[in-house]
């Protein structure tokens, strides 16, 4: 779909509200679920990737420096990657308006 | 030509199917639904129907198998009752909202407890909001013919939808009838083949029954709502052609001498060609009175309706199933409900009877209309009247 999710109006659906192409879920913005975001502490962080391998959301990217980052577009601020971060180098920050 | 045959009205239906040359049937056997899945069965066991028959282990099995076949562009068919078609419920909704032309006998069989073998419409009325189009057949001619109609408009490309032939258990399914059953020719030349549009291929992948958050549940359903009632004109125009072939004309609501009649009885299935006997009777009598059967249950034809009963003074509802602590009858609900708004309408009396297989006989129909003929005179503290009940 090229329209933005809540401008597509009942005409525009498929028959039986099939969706007719594969994988678009991932244009479904699970980011915007979120109350808290991870913000990393690069000093702290030893690039293990338990929080790469932890994320449900799989939103969690290595960088160019190696480092590890949750897309925002994605993450839903569930707090397991700050939970299992053996160095505590992820803290999980209130979102702000 | 038609072959004219002696048969039970279930093997007819099975018949019928296996001319329509259905792809899958999935059913579960229950009374008094059995026969017509039994003879099915024995067509493909015989290698008379080229078609997968698939013995599930329950009714919520057998619609879900339905959906796949369906879903794969396969000619689908199932039939069910009573306890059947309540086991089936969620996934009514799943097949009318994704689309899936699934077509279902459904022999009216009365809801436990007690258990009860024997036929009301307490199950078809259970159904009534999960977006299946609903055909109620009288007669066995009328069950056949309104099979191989359910295909053509389920199928049709405009609609898309599933859709159930209701008939009432015993009263209807079990009876040995004439029937004229078509040439495979005829079938072939009135029913186009299945191409349902968008099905599961590999090559084209496609999701069905996805995740449909709050920002787009309201749109699905509006869209599932305008498709339903649209597919009213479909179903018009199916009949349409039937006759002209066929010569056996079908309507949304059967008039039978209700045009000049201050007194209107409406009734549903088997039952309505009694009641019809009484009509006769009365009218002989010197009475005004006549008789609404209505045949499409969902989608509602409101205008046929409304314009049915507009010269009639009073109008005396049977219904074949009870709303516990509600209105009574859920048909003469939602009639009142559909003349409430409009200026000159008849005066409408609820009747509640016939259930778990209870016979009434043209004398009983005669004593509905006198009764309600007289409520309707001096009017009634009760919501509706239940028919034959042992005080």
């Amino acid at each position: 779909m090229t329209k933005a999710e809540n401008e597509i109006t009942w005409k525009d659906l498929e028959i039986g509200s099939i969706v007719t192409e594969p994988g678009n879920a991932s244009q479904y913005r699970t980011g915007d679920w979120r109350s808290q975001k991870p913000i990393v502490d690069k000093d702290k962080c030893s690039k293990c990737t338990l929080c790469y391998i932890y994320c449900p959301e799989g939103c969690i990217e290595k960088d160019a420096e190696g480092y590890f980052e949750a897309n925002l577009f994605y993450c839903k601020g569930c707090g397991i990657c700050a939970t299992e971060c053996p160095k505590k180098a992820i803290t999980m920050v209130e979102e702000e308006k | 030509m038609a072959k004219k045959v002696g048969m039970e009205v279930s093997i007819a239906i099975a018949e019928m199917v296996k001319q329509a040359n259905a792809d899958v049937v999935a059913a579960y056997p229950i009374t008094p639904q059995t026969h017509v899945v039994e003879h099915l069965a024995e067509l493909v066991a015989n290698g008379e129907l080229d078609a997968q028959y698939i013995p599930v282990e329950s009714e919520h099995s057998a619609m879900s198998a339905c959906l796949g076949s369906a879903a794969t562009g396969a000619r689908t068919f199932t039939a069910t009752a009573g306890q059947g078609l309540e086991l089936m419920h969620e996934v009514l909704y799943v097949a009318s909202s994704m689309q899936l032309p699934v077509i279902m006998t459904v022999i009216n069989r009365a809801l436990s407890a007690p258990l009860s073998v024997w036929s009301d419409h307490s199950d078809a009325m259970s159904v009534r909001d999960t977006g299946w189009i609903q055909i109620f057949v009288e007669n066995g001619q009328e069950a056949v013919d309104n099979v191989l109609c359910a295909f053509r408009i389920g199928e049709d490309q405009r609609v898309l939808l599933p859709v159930m032939v209701h008939l009432d258990g015993f009263h209807l399914s079990h009876m040995i009838e004439p029937i004229l059953l078509p040439e495979q020719k005829e079938v072939d030349k009135f029913l186009p083949k299945n191409d349902y549009p968008l099905p599961l291929d590999p090559a084209k992948p496609v999701s069905m029954g996805d995740f449909g958050p709050p920002v787009i549940y309201t749109e699905t359903k509006w869209a599932q709502e305008v498709n339903l009632r649209a597919s009213k004109e479909i179903i018009l125009q199916c009949w349409d052609e039937f006759g002209k072939q066929f010569k056996r004309h079908y309507h949304p609501v059967e008039c039978y001498h209700s045009e000049d009649a201050d007194v209107l009885l409406l009734t549903m299935g088997s039952f309505s060609e009694t009641a019809s006997m009484a009509i006769d009777k009365m009218r002989k009598e010197g009475k005004s009175v006549g008789q609404l059967r209505l045949r499409l249950w969902r989608p509602f034809p409101f205008d046929e309706f409304r314009q049915a009963v507009k010269k009639a003074k009073t109008l005396i509802i049977l219904d074949r199933a009870l709303s516990f602590g509600g209105p009574g009858g859920p048909v003469c609900s939602e009639i009142r409900s559909a003349l409430y708004d409009e200026e000159s309408k008849p005066k409408v009396v609820s009747f509640v009877g016939g259930l778990g297989g209870r016979d009434i006989t043209v004398e009983g129909f005669e004593e509905i209309i006198n009764k309600g003929i007289e409520i309707s005179q001096k009017g009634s503290e009760k919501e509706f009247e239940i028919f034959g009940v042992r005080e």
